[in-house]
């Protein structure tokens, strides 16, 4: 496979360094422009599978807000991204709601599940 | 009336005076009330659903909501005492505060102390001169923040989003969640004014196109926003005829800073320093009037909200000491000063001897970004007191540095403190 160099910026922090990434595929060979080791780790997942956290809301049934907001435990592939929102569009809880009641077991086979991020009494 | 006697009175709910009411119970003030206008505790916190927040202080990545519970729960298990949907309508020098309320009607509280943690508010509207009709349609972010993220309404369809801060990027990549298109962001300014991670997670991940150094000139529609029309801008920010570009869109998100909110502070007269909008505050928080303190982002606007908890924490302590009489008079002569690069410093005001007991930690921002490795300096009277290296700054980014009571000989018979940046030869 040919080597190529792609162009990142580190999220990992705030400083955001500006990465220069040699990789041959998904193989790293070389990073430059990190300020610290997790920029290397940064570039490596970046390179093979991206993963980004899911934040939304879901709605929620006689609750104080009709709303409540949930998030994923961990971040999850980036192309999960859009399926999962629509499978939480599905969704609809019952208040009153716990503090990271389990939405979604497993999203869609990540082995990552979709929690509440906030407790919510019924209205 | 109803009429009440507190030891320590907190007006706003968010992290800010969240910490500072549970450090006053801590510090040993018996009676502690958080007065908050919504109707439930946590601030603007609860309507900023994304992650990022908390890795000072929990060395977590937690969510808004998740972080300001950790406080409500916290406020909850030391008997702070919360008094919610009760707007503050005023507050004088002598710590009396009018407050209205659905239950009690008009309400008064006197506080032996009064910690002022309101927060900030976005810039209007009417702060950028965008010339024509008023058309339904126009919001600013933090408002189309709270519709989203808690009443469960879409504003619009299709967005443009006039400046690129964290909330403007935050929101563009939210909406793009809920199915609207954003058309475009544009900034001002020659750089992106909010955090780079935000702009990769938040901008590039979703393709929304974002340009530099273009505003917003003119709005059209009469009922509802129909279009904007956006023009490339000079260095003095002058649009450039020629360059003119419609925008088909039905909603405009504002995005174009914040400003503490201090209508309240202003009452009481306290006195508040023209370059952050805040206070003045000395070492402990504490206003130039006695017994009122202040804490959060009603001070200076704060990039991280841990360092918000922690100068709520602070302000907390401090007033319960002032309330419980341990502490009631500071000799507060030791001015702090910005220099070369540097915008404004916190505390603007201290009593040297406060750094012979415990840490003093100086916190600023600067005008100017620099990529490179820099000095931070400060000085008394032009003596080095501390320098320290920073790899880089920026004006989005406060920066702190600490003093120890190792210091406290060199600053104490000292006039004037102050700080500077100086690029690294
Ligand atoms: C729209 C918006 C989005 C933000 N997003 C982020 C973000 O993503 N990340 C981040 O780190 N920071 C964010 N910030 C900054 C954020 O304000 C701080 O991080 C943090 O919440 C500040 O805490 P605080 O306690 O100073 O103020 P706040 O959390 O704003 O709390 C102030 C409280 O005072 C109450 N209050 C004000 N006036 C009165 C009165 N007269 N009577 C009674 N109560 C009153 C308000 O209702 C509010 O609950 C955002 C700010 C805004 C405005
Ligand atoms: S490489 Fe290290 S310093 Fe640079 S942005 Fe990533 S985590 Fe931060």
């Amino acid at each position: 496979m040919a080597e190529e160099t792609t162009k990142l910026i580190c999220i990992t922090c705030p400083v955001g360094c500006e990465l220069t990434v040699t990789h041959e595929g998904k193989k790293v060979l070389k990073v430059e422009g990190n300020q610290c080791k997790l920029g290397i780790e940064y570039a490596k997942q970046e390179i093979s599978e991206p993963r980004r956290m899911i934040i939304t809301t879901v709605r929620v049934k006689g609750g104080f807000h009709p709303l409540v907001p949930v998030r994923s435990a961990e971040p999850v592939p980036k192309e999960k991204i859009f399926p999962i929102l629509k499978e939480l569009r599905k969704v609809e809880l019952e208040a009153p709601i716990e503090m990271h009641q389990v939405v979604l077991e497993n999203a869609l086979g990540t082995g990552v599940d979709v929690v509440t991020s906030r407790s919510l009494p019924a209205s | 009336m109803f009429e009440k006697q507190y030891d320590v009175a907190v007006i706003g709910s968010g992290p800010g005076g969240l910490a500072a009411a549970i450090a006053a119970k801590e510090a040993g003030a018996q009676d502690v009330v958080v007065i908050e206008r919504d109707v439930e505790l946590g601030g603007i916190l609860l309507q900023c659903i994304h992650n990022g927040f908390g890795s000072v202080i929990f060395k977590e990545d937690l969510t808004g909501p998740e972080y300001a519970y950790r406080f409500i729960d916290q406020a909850r298990e030391v008997g702070v005492e919360a008094m919610m949907d009760t707007f503050v309508l005023d507050l004088t020098p002598h710590r009396e505060i009018y407050a209205i309320n659905k239950r009690d009607g008009m309400v008064k509280i006197n506080a032996r102390a009064v910690v002022l943690a309101m927060g900030c508010r976005e810039r209007p509207r009417g702060a950028l001169a965008i010339p024509g009709f008023r058309p339904a349609g126009i919001y600013t972010a933090g408002t189309a923040q709270r519709l989203v993220n808690i009443e469960g309404y879409m504003p619009g369809e299709r967005f443009v989003i006039l400046g690129s801060g964290d909330i403007g990027m935050i929101m563009a990549r939210r909406l793009t969640f809920e199915g609207a298109k954003v058309e475009r962001m544009l900034e001002i300014l020659p750089y992106i004014s909010g955090l780079k991670r935000n702009y990769v997670q938040c901008v590039l991940d979703y393709n929304i196109p974002l340009q530099l150094q273009r505003t917003v000139i003119d709005i059209k529609g009469r009922n509802r926003v129909e279009a904007v029309v956006s023009a490339q801008v000079d260095e003095h920010w002058q649009p450039i005829p020629g360059t003119e570009e419609t925008i088909p869109c039905d909603t405009l998100l504002l995005s174009v800073g914040l400003i503490p909110e201090n209508e309240l502070s202003k009452k009481a007269g306290v006195e508040l320093n023209p370059l952050t909008g805040g206070p003045y505050v000395d070492d402990t928080m504490q206003t130039n009037v006695p017994g009122i303190f202040a804490a959060g982002n009603v001070v200076h606007v704060y990039d991280l909200v841990d360092w918000v908890t922690k100068a709520g924490l602070l302000a907390g302590r401090h007033a319960g000491e002032y309330a419980t009489q341990r502490r009631t008079e500071s000799d507060r002569k030791l001015r702090v000063v910005a220099g070369d690069n540097v915008h404004h410093v916190i505390p603007e005001v201290l009593d040297p001897s406060d750094l012979e007991r415990e840490p003093l930690e100086l916190q600023f921002r600067v005008r100017r970004p620099v990529e490179a490795p820099v000095w931070v300096k400060v000085e008394a009277d032009g003596e080095l007191v501390k320098r320290k290296t920073e790899r880089y700054v920026r004006p989005s980014e406060m920066i702190m540095v600490k003093l120890s009571p190792k210091d406290y000989d060199k600053v104490a018979g000292a006039k004037k403190l102050s700080v500077r940046v100086e690029e690294k030869g």
